[in-house]
């Protein structure tokens, strides 16, 4: 039985990879304001959201089930205090950091009707943060962490979030670049 | 007493999202939005509530709320 917990621990850690780094790149297309192929603005802005929602899905069978496998030797003060685990303290306590990054950043998100606009984007900046700490929570703690086919789902994904992340950075990332920094004619 | 949907301006950052949703927005050339008709409220028609709903909600930096309209 605790073999399954860990099975699901560890299948629920790569699909969050997948899908932490999926919102990391519509988070910044959304950001953009740009459409995405066929997808238009409000769908980039839905499916960050969506996508977003799924992995706190995945996150809580990820850390539930790793709670449960006796051989992680997980205590619930672990889920939320960083760097105190019995096991591999580093390497779980970053897998905690994210924990609770991805918490703020979620309940900041949702409730940023209420909270105001400053609040909800400086929180909401800590995804730059969460997502290196969430691929090196995986590489250094997963069972399978510096494995062939981990290391290269992580590269690739890195390379995506870097790409996107400096065109980010470049003037013609916003739309109407050059009609916003040119006088109107 | 009708609603119209308010741009708030000096919030939007003309991202585009609203204009794709509400067939009464079109962009302006700096990709804002505007009221086709001009301003910056849109009289909500009886069928576009939802849209409406979905654009305040969509919109990425707040700029969208709902204002009971003044009587025209
Ligand atoms: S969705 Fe919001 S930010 Fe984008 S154009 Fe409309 S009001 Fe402006």
């Amino acid at each position: 039985m605790s073999e399954a917990f860990w099975a699901l621990g560890r299948a629920s850690g790569v699909v969050l990879l997948v899908l932490m780094t999926i919102s990391m790149l519509l988070g910044m297309v959304t950001r953009s304001g740009r459409p995405l192929l066929h997808l238009p603005r409000f769908g980039v802005v839905l499916a960050h959201r969506n996508i977003a929602l799924l992995s706190i899905v995945f996150l809580t069978v990820h850390v539930g089930s790793l709670l449960l496998d006796p051989y992680a030797q997980l205590r619930l003060a672990d889920v939320l205090i960083p760097f105190g685990a019995a096991k591999s303290p580093l390497a779980v306590g970053l897998g905690t950091a994210a924990f609770d990054l991805m918490i703020a950043i979620t309940i900041t998100a949702m409730l940023r009707r209420w909270i105001g606009r400053r609040v909800f984007r400086a929180v909401h900046w800590a995804s730059y943060a969460l997502w290196p700490i969430a691929v090196l929570h995986g590489i250094t703690n997963g069972s399978d962490g510096r494995s062939g086919p981990f290391l290269i789902l992580s590269a690739v994904a890195a390379v995506l979030v870097v790409a996107v992340g400096a065109w980010r950075l470049t003037e013609g990332f916003v739309e109407h670049r050059r009609s916003r920094t040119e006088p109107a004619r | 007493m009708s609603e119209s949907l308010h741009i708030d301006w000096t919030r939007c950052r003309g991202r585009g999202v609203c204009v794709e949703l509400m067939a009464g927005l079109r962009r302006d050339e700096w990709g804002y939005p505007v009221v086709v008709g001009g301003g910056s409220d849109l009289p909500i028609a009886p069928g576009e509530r939802e849209a409406a709903e979905d654009a305040v909600a969509l919109c990425p930096l707040l700029a969208l709320s709902f204002r009971p309209s003044s009587a025209a």
